[in-house]
């Protein structure tokens, strides 16, 4: 392509969005003569230049606008019909333009029906002028105030307007001469320096005068000057802004993109080499290249940091277009919208701008139509008529975030659910046990759209799971938090930059892997003394992590780094080298799983190179790069893997904290560990019940007592049998199911252990049969879910025969009352460490259900951010009477501020402690007791 | 322009230069052209579940090449005596490849018309990677199409 055309594309392309920010201000702000002339400006340099390179097309329609604008700047009342039109030849011209691009000729066909609406327009709204004047002269009034203490200015005005007459005397309507066009231009950037100069010292002012030929008027004469062309008024203010910033741009030049590429990758290259040098440096102790290399070391971080830096830009160039687009968006749908924009200047990757570009639009998009309510309902609800949409970004630590709020209607709680359960997300059961917040978020699953009518606006069938999807897949995350009424907020978590990224150097089957540090959660040593050991069920190896079973995979067997020796010998091979491997605790969306490694080195920053196109269909890999020691390694994908994981164990196992059944703990999907023992029919329990699955030699079960016993653990544990007339078989292993509860643990024997699954189960509870909950489908079968409860005391009763009844009995009884399940688990295990025999409750409501039912407490620990009754009130209600009242409460809050703790002491708290605070809760449990004890 | 010069310039029209590989015991043609540079391979990357043919990578000053294991994309047997392989570097689509070759021998001038077409009867999956066959002094000497070696994708499926 011509260079004198691409530039032109570029620049008018950059012209245009201008033009369309400038004209949605000018809308709301008619009066501001200095955004119109910014306007007349630009359209008038797209006119002069498409003259000039013989483009007629462009030019008649630009003329055309001009001619409305021109207008404008004459008087005539800025209407929003009159914007809506400019706007349209605006989208006409960027229509030819983008053709010119690809075809590098004017498309054929005419603008006439734009042309000839402008026109007409051009007609009525200077017919309206008359009425418009009388607006407009009070408009001068005002402005000639103002004008009188600015004085200086005035020789700028003046001289502007000869120059504006210029111009209009320069453009034949049919026969444009650019060069004098462009003549007059340049007049007008010499002109313009006048005032700036003049502006700026006081003494210079005079000359200033007089190098414009311009004699000072006073300022009577010149209120009368402007009242004949009154918008024209401030410009000269906004002339000498708009010269000060062309200043700043002459000193940028343009680049080209693959220019700067070229640059990031020779110095990421450079980064690589200075490692390698330094690695080098580092084992040759008296080297006399210590000191220059250490420069060169510096230098180099200045360099990447430098490029990096030019590879940055403002979030703003992703915003330009939202507030055309909002502003349309209001014309629609007959909304009063205001767009507020902050942090614009907050610079990110453009890798990275252009990927959220997208997501950010429709998102903005979805809070003014979806967010904001009409009008009239907005008026109707007592808040201001226009709906506000706030859109924020600033940097924390290596990430950009950015919020998009509006003050409208928030989320509807009950027409999410109805969608829900309509597109069979969930059942109204679940739906009835989730948080609000967990119901937020059910509008990022796919397919989902709470519009119940599809608008032309947004719900065209891309989701907000679509946003979710593209906003992790550049590590992102995205949260929401809605408030009925008040409005939602969007924040978006993003890195800073995709080329480098920290990563973790990992070792599996001999070969060196980076797993990126993004998704990395944590990392656990797997021992085979430890609690941390690597169980199996069947063949599928988990982990058991703080009362989470997490799905585990060998990354070397998943990329069948393993010589293929016999299964048997090798899954025996891999049990003892287990012994010593690290699980690399990964996380991709809601999904937890272990990768299995042999070793773990350190950290390093990498830069991601592409994969070659050969390689690029394995899925295992998101890319590879070069280490400080200058050999190439793969970069794992940990969304690859999970798509391995699905695939691999066959069932989806997904693992959630909240997977208790028996409690009011059922709130999302849950993992059921299904078995066979007895009957032929399997059988189900929760996996986040079982401590441990064991297969034992049958020749280790011991008959003792009429009991079968085996030793585990350096102790007896009692086994149970389902069917108390099974016995375990005559030769070969028993699978045991481990369950431990206060220190002690029985053995649950069954047949055969089946699977694992994760769903959402409808169980019906039946009480019919001693030992079993109720009854679920799962994988089609009627499965038994069984009652650990009724078969625990069978152990336990015949194991304590001559000590205490319960073992509870002499443990200090408390109750733990959170709505999080994740808390709940966390803690109990803590609490029952800590010498206390524990009972949950997941609200404030189903602890006083245990109350009024007459389950008695020595101590309560409760959390205080809790739906319907929260801490305070439950606290208050337990100290106003009833069977609790002398119970110690203590509080658990993540938010231990004073003004909490003092609120809590009101409210009846014995102690506030912080949730994490594992140690001061116990400490402080046993301070309260002590009391309770002296009280007593 | 004296008469020597255009004859010579005339023969040059009609002649293509080929570096030439032993891959076992086979001589090959590379067209020089698409030759970027020879190199000893040292530590390539093995990548898990790549297709056999296919080496691995390695850092070639900072760039990360894909390394083509000639003995198996022509289905030749591994090299008994690993003697210290080559590798002749291609560039293809913007991306960097490495041929790993068992060794690299002169550059030879061939005239164009001494290029046949491959016999009927070459081995299907040689057929396809080979632009026509020179006849050497006693030899024969493979062209390489470059192209069709690199093209992995859109053959059918034989790595079994």
């Amino acid at each position: 392509m011509d260079d004198l055309l691409r530039e032109f594309l570029t620049e008018t392309a950059e012209s245009l969005d201008v033009v369309d920010v400038e004209l949605v201000k000018l809308e709301r702000d008619p009066n501001n003569a200095g955004i119109l002339g910014n306007i007349f400006r630009l359209v008038h340099t797209i006119k002069g230049t498409c003259g000039f390179l013989g483009l007629p097309r462009l030019a008649s329609l630009a003329h055309a606008g001009e001619t409305l604008m021109g207008k404008f700047r004459d008087g005539a009342p800025v209407t929003p019909p009159a914007v809506t039109l400019i706007l349209a030849s605006i989208d006409r011209l960027k229509e030819i333009l983008a053709d010119l691009e690809a075809n590098e000729k004017e498309p054929d066909g005419d603008d006439n029906d734009l042309i000839e609406r402008l026109e007409e327009m051009a007609r009525q709204v200077a017919s309206g002028e008359s009425g418009a004047d009388a607006d407009a002269a009070q408009i001068d009034a005002d402005m000639a105030a103002i004008q009188v203490l600015e004085r200086e200015l005035k020789p700028g005005e003046v001289s502007l307007e000869d120059l504006e007459r210029a111009f209009q005397e320069a453009e034949g309507p049919a026969g444009f001469d650019p060069i004098s066009a462009l003549e007059a231009a340049a007049a007008a950037v010499r002109a313009d320096a006048g005032p700036t100069k003049a502006q700026a010292t006081g003494k210079a002012q005079a000359s200033g005068k007089a190098q414009l030929g311009e004699p000072a008027a006073p300022p009577a004469e010149a209120a009368k000057a402007e009242t004949k062309a009154p918008l024209a008024v401030s410009s000269p203010a906004s002339e000498t802004g708009e010269r000060k910033e062309s200043t700043v741009k002459n000193q940028s030049i343009r680049v080209n993109v693959d220019a700067l590429e070229h640059l990031m990758t020779m110095v990421s290259e450079l980064v690589l080499t200075r490692n390698q040098l330094l690695e080098i440096a580092r084992r040759n102790e008296e080297s006399e290249f210590k000191v220059p290399l250490q420069r060169l070391s510096n230098v180099t971080a200045e360099l990447q940091e430098g490029v990096m830096k030019t590879r940055m830009q403002p979030i703003g160039n992703a915003w330009q277009k939202l507030p055309r687009i909002v502003r349309d968006l209001a014309q629609d749908l007959d909304k009063k919208i205001e767009l507020e924009m902050h942090g614009a200047d907050t610079e990110l990757d453009r890798q990275v701008l252009e990927l959220i570009k997208d997501p950010l639009t429709h998102m903005v998009r979805n809070s003014a139509d979806h967010g904001l309510e009409a009008t009239a309902d907005r008026i109707a609800a007592g808040k201001p008529e226009t709906g506000r949409v706030t859109l924020s970004a600033y940097h924390e630590g290596g990430h950009i975030i950015i919020s998009i709020a509006d003050d409208g209607r928030g989320l509807n709680i009950a027409k999410i659910k109805e969608k829900a359960i309509r597109s069979g997300l969930a059942s109204e059961a679940e739906l009835d046990l989730m948080s609000d917040s967990q119901i937020h978020k059910l509008i990022f699953h796919p397919g989902f759209s709470t519009a119940t009518q599809v608008t032309s606006v947004s719900g065209r069938g891309v989701g907000m799971d679509v946003v979710r999807t593209n906003i992790e897949l550049i590590g992102g995350s995205v949260e929401l938090k809605s408030a009925e009424g008040v409005g939602s907020t969007f924040t978006i978590k993003i890195p800073l930059t995709l080329a480098i990224v920290s990563a973790l150097i990992v070792e599996a089957g001999g070969h060196r892997f980076a797993v990126p540090q993004l998704s990395v959660v944590e990392l656990v040593r797997a021992q085979f003394n430890s609690e941390h050991r690597i169980e199996m069920i069947k063949d599928t190896p988990v982990l058991r992590l703080r009362n989470k079973l997490l799905p585990l995979i060998h990354l070397s067997r998943l990329l069948k780094l393993e010589d293929g020796s016999g299964e048997g010998a090798g899954a025996v091979n891999e049990a003892a080298g287990d012994e010593n491997s690290f699980i690399v605790v990964s996380q991709v969306g809601s999904q937890s799983f272990g990768i299995v490694v042999d070793r773990v080195f350190h950290t390093e920053e990498i830069v991601v190179k592409p994969m070659s196109t050969m390689l690029r269909n394995i899925t295992m890999f998101s890319g590879n790069t070069i280490l400080g020691d200058g050999s190439v390694i793969m970069i794992i994908d940990p969304n690859g893997i999970v798509q391995a994981i699905g695939g691999d164990v066959g069932t989806h196992v997904e693992v959630h904290e909240e997977d208790a059944i028996g409690s009011a703990d059922s709130e999302r999907k849950v993992s059921m560990l299904l078995f066979r023992a007895g009957t032929r029919e399997p059988k189900a329990v929760a996996l986040s019940l079982i401590t441990r699955l064991e297969e034992i030699d049958v020749e280790k079960i011991e008959l003792s007592n009429g009991r079968y016993m085996v030793q585990y653990r350096g102790g007896l544990m009692p086994l149970v049998f389902i069917d108390p007339a099974s016995k375990p078989p005559e030769q070969g292993t028993q699978p045991l199911l481990v369950f431990t509860e206060d220190g002690r643990s029985m053995g649950l024997a069954v047949d055969e252990i089946v699977d694992i699954i994760e769903d959402f189960l409808n169980i019906e509870v039946s009480a019919d049969k001693p030992g079993v909950l109720g009854s679920a489908i799962i994988k089609e079968r009627a499965t038994e879910i069984v009652d650990i409860g009724y078969y625990l005391p069978q152990a336990f009763a015949d194991w304590f025969d001559r000590g205490e009844r319960s073992p509870n009995r002499m443990l200090p009884r408390l109750l733990l009352v959170d709505d999080s399940a994740f808390f709940r688990n966390m803690l109990t295990p803590v609490l029952k460490a800590g010498g206390y025999s524990v009972t949950t409750a997941a609200s404030a409501k189903a602890a006083l259900d245990l109350r009024s039912r007459g389950a008695k407490f020595d101590v309560i620990v409760s959390d205080i951010e809790m739906p319907d009754m929260n801490g305070f009130e439950f606290a208050e209600e337990v100290n106003s009477g009833g069977a609790w009242q002398n119970v110690p409460i203590i509080a658990l809050s993540s938010y231990c501020v004073p003004e909490a703790i003092e609120r809590g002491r009101e409210a009846g708290f014995h102690d506030y402690v912080a949730k994490f605070d594992r140690e001061g809760l116990i400490l402080s449990l046993r301070q309260s007791r002590a009391e309770m004890g002296e009280a007593a | 322009m004296s008469a020597e010069e255009m004859k010579e310039e005339a023969q040059e029209s009609a002649t293509v230069e080929y570096v030439t590989v032993l891959i076992g015991e086979q001589l090959f043609g590379l067209p020089i052209n698409r030759v970027q540079d020879v190199f000893m391979p040292e530590t390539i990357t093995q990548v898990p579940l790549s297709p056999p043919e296919i080496a691995g990578v390695l850092n070639l000053r900072g760039r990360i090449v894909t390394v083509i294991d000639m003995r198996r994309r022509l289905r030749l047997p591994r090299a008994e005596d690993a003697g210290q392989p080559m590798a002749v570097g291609i560039e293809y689509k913007g991306e960097s490849y490495g041929l790993l070759i068992d060794q690299v021998g002169e550059v030879l001038r061939l005239p164009v018309d001494g290029l046949e077409k491959n016999p009927g009867n070459l081995d299907r999956r040689w057929a396809m990677v080979s632009g026509g066959v020179q006849r050497l002094d006693g030899r024969l000497l493979v062209v390489l199409d470059v192209d069709q070696v690199l093209e992995m994708g859109s053959e059918p499926a034989v790595a079994a």
